[in-house]
């Protein structure tokens, strides 16, 4: 087999893959066995999920901006459904949905 | 077996607003993927063997340029690079699986990994294993078939569905406002968002990183600052 576009391609595919892998595998490589996992490793485990949920939420909208109505009143509307529709109800299908659809139908229609 | 049965429907109704948002951004994913040359094969292989949302939508680029396999390595370090953390807070969770746990480590996505961590959500399920299992495995169905999709039918279908990739974004935000809701201690939510606005002020697309470092430094320094109080 010669060394052509399409070997190279699947070893790229290969390769990221395998690093994306590494990656998500890291701590459990480091942490795993007979060896007690520091308290210290075990304190960041508890309060990251806090943190890294909060961050994910902020890149979901860093494309916000308030250079125009329609760059930000869609996603801070839709967000307040989101919430509110929780905090009242606590049922997330119900709070999601209801959040999608509000933010599709503004972006699709008066924005 | 009825457990079981009951353990596979929660995780379903779980992953349901993943379904929609995999499905969307998956399909995206294949449609430019395909104007690249790249045909349904190349969108069933990456989304089964990388599968990871903005991870793929780079290589595109990266596949038609063909770039190096040292710098398509780095570029992954980049990109993935907050997922070197998320394991820390599932190795209890995630102790025991078994052989499946290589499979659950492979599929750790944010979705799945705000999933999972959501302990209100799986409230009821008996054997926590196979939900956390069931969930991986659901969310990387979505994404392969919303990728393979894309790829298939390409520009041909337009139906509007702008707007529907928000569904992610509600999702994060609701697990966050439950998260909020179940504890006392609200430290390391707020860290989380401040250091995000203040890293998508700097840095805009690329907040990923210094946000993490950010919320680790911020997090290290509270632990010291504060060595009595570990329930934060």
């Amino acid at each position: 087999m010669t060394y052509n576009s399409t070997l190279h391609c699947i070893l790229l595919v290969l390769v990221m893959a395998v690093v994306s892998f590494l990656l998500r595998a890291f701590p459990f490589i480091l942490f795993s066995g007979k060896r007690e996992t520091p308290k210290f490793v075990i304190y960041l485990g508890k309060v990251l999920p806090f943190a890294i949920i909060g961050m994910l939420v902020v890149y979901c909208v860093k494309d916000m901006n308030f250079t125009a109505v329609a760059n930000f009143l869609p996603y801070i509307i839709a967000g307040a459904v989101v919430v509110v529709l929780h905090v009242w109800r606590r049922n997330t299908l119900l709070s999601i949905i209801a959040g999608t659809l509000s933010y599709m139908a503004l972006v699709q229609f008066v924005f | 077996m009825m457990t079981r049965k009951n353990d596979a429907k929660k995780a379903f109704v779980a992953t349901l607003p993943v379904l929609a948002g995999y499905l969307a951004l998956g399909f995206g994913f294949g449609v430019l993927l395909s104007t690249k040359g790249f045909g349904a094969i190349w969108a069933l292989f990456m989304s089964v063997t990388m599968f990871g949302g903005s991870m793929q939508y780079a290589a595109v680029d990266f596949l038609a340029d063909e770039i190096s396999l040292v710098s398509a390595a780095v570029m992954t370090l980049i990109i993935n690079a907050r997922h070197l953390f998320y394991g820390i807070s599932l190795l209890d969770k995630y102790k025991g699986v078994g052989a499946k746990k290589i499979y659950m480590i492979h599929a750790l996505t944010d979705e799945t990994y705000s999933l999972v961590c959501s302990d209100e959500i799986a409230k009821g399920v008996e054997n926590k294993h196979f939900y956390y299992f069931l969930i991986s495995l659901f969310d990387h169905i979505y994404w392969i078939a919303g990728c393979t999709l894309g790829a298939v039918f390409g520009t041909n279908v337009s139906f509007n569905s702008e707007g529907i990739d928000f569904v992610l974004t509600a999702l994060f935000l609701t697990i966050f406002v439950e998260q909020w809701m179940s504890s006392k201690n609200h430290t390391s939510a707020i860290i989380g968002v401040v250091a995000a606005v203040v890293c998508t002020v700097i840095f805009h697309d690329n907040m990923l990183i210094p946000t993490m470092v950010l919320i680790l430094v911020a997090l290290v320094v509270l632990r010291y600052v504060r060595r009595d109080k570990h329930d934060l």
